[in-house]
């Protein structure tokens, strides 16, 4: 029943918020459980960012290496988030990543095979073992076609091409989600018993990125507009390799399984730099020669099992990135301010059966052939390993009815992810989530009795609010603003922060969300790409602000955070804190911290005598 | 068996009218040189092996050269003097031509306008379209019976080309006999190349490599599919070459040449 | 600088469409989307332009450029020549949104009328096992993006009415790699027949010729399913050879299931041993 008249109103026990793979998976799960599921994207389905995730999905099957199990794959998890994991979320991902994978098979997707007929993984930047199983470069696709077609064929409504702007709130928590179609421009309103965010990142924000331009920070901004608080949001993961040339490209994604698969980073003297960047106290599990790194990727393009060490440009993410990044400062780069990366060393048509979508990548868009030369990279803005804070094991967030999984939640990842963990996360968190969302909803009285009740002020004010960039005579242009807004994040929040950016930071995000608040847009309500960034900016913003005040409270360097002015990792200080960011009740963003819950001995002892 | 209803397509916003298109590039160009080409030797075909002999004679062999249009050479007592024996051999390979998956494409492309070029807009005349869903066309389906049978000639063919070879028990090497050889080699490969064959030899099957014989299959599939992606390069020299040499027998047998050869 | 001349469709439904001008300044390996990008922020803020990954990895930015069905994100500026003014306008065959962006809901709703992967019921998940070769034809398909190029440039749903619906060549290829899937049960010939309408297809291979991914539709998916649909239908020497076999017409040809040494540290002979 519409709560305000006239106004399109669908109701679903379940509604989900985004359709990459946590939203389809979330949804997958609700359906099978018999409820009515709702699936709201703002792009059409299928589109979703997933399908930019190439290298691989991580998960210990051990498939090709016998010695992987949940508990290598945990520590690895946690050692890459520099301890700052929920350990329970690590150990519910790692443990539940293999059934996750072996699913995905069942509902039709067809990963690569091992030479005896199973899933072949592969070496990834931070994991001890072959662990990513993957089809070619292309496991995204793989991945969200596979759930496309399990969802559609389960009879899940899909709401395509519909943005949602406000969450609705009352007493009983989450109540609905209200937002526009974008065809025509008309308001939409989705009642649910439960709902779940799976928006993804916030890429948009900053300049140079390999995200799409849905990556606004929807669900991070929704939730905290809601009462939900954001965690870890000062480490943004910046990938080592984007393309940085020709400009247009500038930030796409080049994949990690170049280097998984034996990519070389030289600087432009010809120098293997990384070798000078990896950490003391784990550079025993790297090769130590060229000679030993070259043994590894022969075995490894051979199918062979070695005793060699993986090359050092398998170093975890935040290292590599601070290493090219380091070497373009020192004046060391490429002539389009990046570095080298060459995988030409090894046979033309092995790079093109491992590699296709780079080799097609580079040949059109750069007209360099990856077989025969080297690459051009440099660091690119990749994942927000913060996010909505959750219940490891059901998704719920602080808001009663609100859940959330994948990127836009928090807590999984640490201080910095590691490749491939982020499509294990988005099936194991998104299978979670759906069921905690199922299990609230199950829990409200069936029917219509069941829905909260919907606040029709709070609805005429979304449905004011939508209206109000278009019907505005005079104000700031959408498109301005968003510029200014990557160049502020580009500059002053970027890999490496010092705290009087992150001041003048915080000044001009203030100015924006000025600007913002008096965006004007140009034409009409149907399919306006104007329009819709003027509710992407105000998100952005939020997710700005979350981010310069979360760096500028954390005083250390850690994973994906190096702050130049605090270069030391402080566990003493630091150690086992997350950052909270959450509203606060004269509608400021309040920063705090919280201690990490305790981890349990047994996990504990996994770690090893450090932590 | 549940009855699944696919959704219709609302219209779009293409033109319509006969080429119409914004397209700037030359598309008419290969459609239009594959359709002078194929119009050409098709009329050559036709004449040569089924008008020419009820008009003018049997001037089809010579020295023993047999026109490959003509072998195997059926010339019973009873055939009117009107039909050529062409005719009980010629439907073989044209109907295996008109049926081929390539030549399907070019000639709707070219004759029947559908599409004259991609995205490019086609006379509104055939407003309810049916194609290969209705006869005649639903035929195309036994494109692969008229495989099987092409290769009878093709057999006789090659027993032609060695036969050349030895004319009245003596070894000559003929400038005609390389004709005939690079003929069957080509005519064998647009065979070979066939879109049906690759099917009925492996691709039918689900699975390449779970017993002995399928992975047998499969190493033949995968020969099958590396020629047959030039099934269209196949389709043209196979033409062009058993046309010529048709006509190189026929300029023998009507004294305008001579074979170069070595005799032994 | 250079300067590229666009000539952008603009226009909503049920109005005569027109065609704008922008002058474009061109960077080096700019592409049409980048050119559209530059209109939206600088001449034309509601230009309306369905884009996403601007990787060529989502199948969002379809369009026709100069009248070929192209991603607009993958068309480089500098295959044009520049004194010419480029045209861009939405896929054709769709109904109109608004601008560049058209309606391909339909193309959802005929991919929900494909029977899905229908594993076997009796051979437990752990011990399937296959083959790299088993699927790299249904590697090939699994390919798709979902641009709709195909959909759009395919003469049969741009330039016809048919008795019955087409389903496309979008959905040609996902139903190729789900008959020619190693494990898959289901037999989707009838409908391919039948509902699909395989038989409008006539094989004039634009499909290939636009496919961003270079999948080989026509000659990859599109024919073999042919073959198959003749193997149960128009094939009287299986069709008796079956009958005198004891199995009944629709049966799923794929029935077979693969049979490999199993369990752990068990290799396949692969042809090798």
């Amino acid at each position: 029943m519409p709560p305000v008249t006239n106004l399109e109103t669908h109701s679903h026990d379940v509604v989900v918020i985004g359709a990459g793979g946590a939203g389809l998976r979330a949804a997958i799960e609700a359906k099978a459980a018999g409820l009515s599921v709702g699936l709201v994207c703002k792009s059409l389905l299928g589109k979703a960012h997933t399908v930019m995730a190439e290298g691989g999905v991580a998960a210990a099957l051990g498939n090709v290496a016998d010695a992987d199990s949940w508990q290598v794959h945990f520590r690895d998890t946690m050692a890459g988030g520099k301890y700052l994991n929920n350990a329970r979320m690590a150990q519910l991902h790692a443990m539940e990543a293999p059934a996750r994978v072996n699913e995905l098979e069942r509902w039709g997707a067809v990963f690569d095979r091992t030479p005896d007929g199973r899933i072949l993984q592969r070496p990834f930047g931070g994991h001890s073992h072959a662990r990513l199983a993957h089809v070619g470069d292309r496991t995204g696709l793989e991945m969200i076609r596979t759930l496309q077609d399990r969802a559609v064929a389960a009879g899940i409504d899909v709401y395509m091409e519909a943005t949602i702007t406000r969450l609705i709130t009352g007493r009983a928590g989450a109540t609905a989600a209200f937002g526009y179609w974008r065809a025509t421009g008309s308001p939409i309103l989705f009642r649910a018993k439960a709902i779940v965010l799976a928006t993804g990142g916030i890429g948009k924000a900053y300049e140079v990125t390999s995200n799409s331009w849905e990556y606004s920070g929807d669900g991070h901004a929704l939730a905290y507009e809601a009462g939900a608080e954001l965690i870890d949001m000062e480490f943004v993961q910046f990938h080592p390799t984007g393309m940085v040339w020709p400009p247009g490209v500038r930030g796409l994604l080049v994949t990690e399984a170049v280097r998984g698969e034996g990519g070389i980073l030289r600087n432009k003297d010809g120098e293997r730099f990384m070798w000078k960047y990896l950490p003391d106290e784990r550079r025993g599990e790297y090769a130590a020669t060229d000679e030993e790194a070259t043994r590894w990727v022969t075995a490894l393009s051979e199918g062979r099992r070695t005793d060699a060490r993986r090359p050092p440009e398998l170093s975890t993410r935040d290292n590599v990135a601070r290493a090219i990044y380091t070497e373009v400062k020192e004046g060391r780069g490429t002539p389009h301010g990046g570095v080298y990366l060459d995988i030409s060393y090894l046979p033309p048509e092995h790079v093109r059966r491992k590699l296709p979508s780079m080799y097609e990548q580079f040949k059109e868009l750069a007209d360099v052939d990856i077989t025969k030369g080297p690459m051009e990279v440099g660091p690119t803005t990749h994942y927000v390993m913060g996010g909505i804070r959750v219940e490891p094991d059901s998704g719920a967030t602080t808001v009663p009815g609100l859940f959330a999984a994948g990127e836009c939640a928090g807590g999984m990842h640490g201080a910095n992810r590691l490749g491939g963990n982020s499509l294990s996360d988005l099936l194991v968190f998104g299978a979670r989530a759906g069921a905690g969302a199922t299990s609230h909803a199950i829990n409200q009285p069936s029917g219509e009795a069941g829905f909260p009740h919907v606040d029709p002020v709070n609805v005429r004010e979304a449905t004011r609010e939508l209206a109000a960039p278009l019907e505005r005579v005079s104000g700031d242009d959408p498109y301005a603003i968003q510029r200014d807004l990557q160049a502020t994040m580009q500059s002053l929040v970027g890999i490496f922060r010092v705290q009087a950016d992150l001041d003048e930071a915080l000044t001009q995000l203030a100015a924006l969300r000025e600007r913002g608040q008096r965006v004007q847009v140009a034409g009409g309500r149907s399919f306006n790409p104007g329009w819709d960034l003027a509710f992407e900016l105000r998100n952005l913003i939020t997710v700005s602000e979350a981010i310069a005040r979360s760096a500028r409270q954390r005083t250390e360097s850690r994973g994906a955070h190096s702050r130049l002015d605090h270069p030391e990792t402080d566990d003493a200080r630091w150690g086992g804190l997350n950052s909270v960011v959450a509203r606060a009740e004269d509608g400021t963003m309040a920063v705090s911290t919280s201690s990490l819950p305790t981890v349990p001995d047994e996990l504990r002892a996994l770690l090893g005598t450090a932590h | 068996m549940t009855t699944i209803r696919t959704p219709w397509k609302p219209p779009g916003t293409a033109r319509t009218g006969l080429f119409a298109t914004n397209r700037r590039d030359r598309w008419w160009i290969a459609p239009g040189v594959q359709g002078i080409l194929f119009t050409t030797l098709a009329g050559y075909l036709f004449f040569s092996g089924i008008v020419w002999t009820p008009l003018f004679g049997t001037a089809y062999e010579v020295d023993g050269y047999l026109s490959p249009l003509f072998s195997p050479l059926i010339a019973p007592g009873w055939l009117p003097a009107f039909i050529s024996p062409g005719l009980l051999i010629l439907w073989i390979p044209l109907g295996f031509r008109a049926t081929c998956y390539y030549y399907r494409k070019a000639y709707y492309r070219f004759y029947f306008a559908d599409p004259p070029g991609c995205a490019v807009g086609e006379p509104t005349i055939h407003k309810r379209y049916a194609m290969e869903s209705r006869l005649p066309f639903i035929l195309q389906n036994f494109h692969r019976f008229f495989l099987y049978l092409a290769f009878v000639p093709l057999f006789f063919l090659w027993v032609d080309a060695v036969g050349s070879l030895f004319p009245e028990g003596r070894v000559r090497l003929g400038l005609g006999s390389v004709i005939f050889f690079v003929n069957v080699v080509l005519l064998m490969g647009f065979s070979m190349s066939c879109n049906s064959l690759r099917h009925l030899a492996g691709g039918r099957l689900d699975c390449f490599s779970c017993t002995r014989r399928e992975r047998a299959q499969h190493s033949v599939w995968q020969r099958l599919t590396a020629l047959n992606r030039h099934h269209m390069a196949w389709a043209w020299v196979s033409f062009i070459s058993v046309s010529l040499a048709d006509v190189y027998v026929r300029l023998l047998a009507l004294g305008v040449i001579t074979d170069p050869a070595i005799r032994f | 600088m250079d300067t590229a001349h666009l000539r952008v469709f603009r226009g909503e439904p049920n109005e005569p469409g027109r065609y704008e001008e922008f002058d474009v300044p061109v960077e080096e390996g700019m592409v049409v989307l980048d050119a559209l990008h530059w209109v939206q922020g600088h001449a034309a803020p509601d230009l309306a332009v369905r884009w996403n990954c601007k990787a060529a990895k989502c199948g969002s930015c379809s369009a026709e450029v100069d009248g070929r069905p192209r991603l607009t994100c993958k068309t480089r500026l500098s295959d044009f020549d520049l004194d010419q003014p480029i045209t861009v306008e939405p896929m054709r065959a769709f109904p109109l949104i608004r601008d560049l962006v058209t309606d391909v809901s339909w193309n959802y709703a005929v991919n929900a009328t494909i029977e899905p992967f229908k594993p076997p019921d009796d051979v437990p998940q752990s011990e399937w096992r296959w083959q790299q070769e088993d699927i790299e034809r249904v590697q090939e398909y699994r390919k798709c993006i979902e641009c709709f190029l195909c959909q759009d440039v395919c003469h049969v749903l741009r330039n016809h009415e048919t008795e019955r619906p087409f389903m496309g060549p979008r959905f040609l290829v996902r139903a190729a790699g789900l008959e020619m899937h190693p494990l898959d049960q289901a037999d989707r010939r009838e409908y391919l027949k039948d509902a699909g309408g395989i038989g409008y297809c006539n094989i004039t291979k634009c499909c290939t010729e636009v496919c961003p991914e270079h999948i080989k539709i026509t000659d990859n998916a599109i024919i073999p399913l042919k073959e198959r649909v003749a193997d149960e239908f128009y094939d009287p020497i299986q069709i008796v050879w079956r009958t005198l076999r004891g199995r009944r017409p629709g049966s799923a040809a794929g029935a077979e299931l693969p049979v490999l040494p199993t369990g752990p540290g068990g290799t396949s002979d692969g042809g090798s041993s």
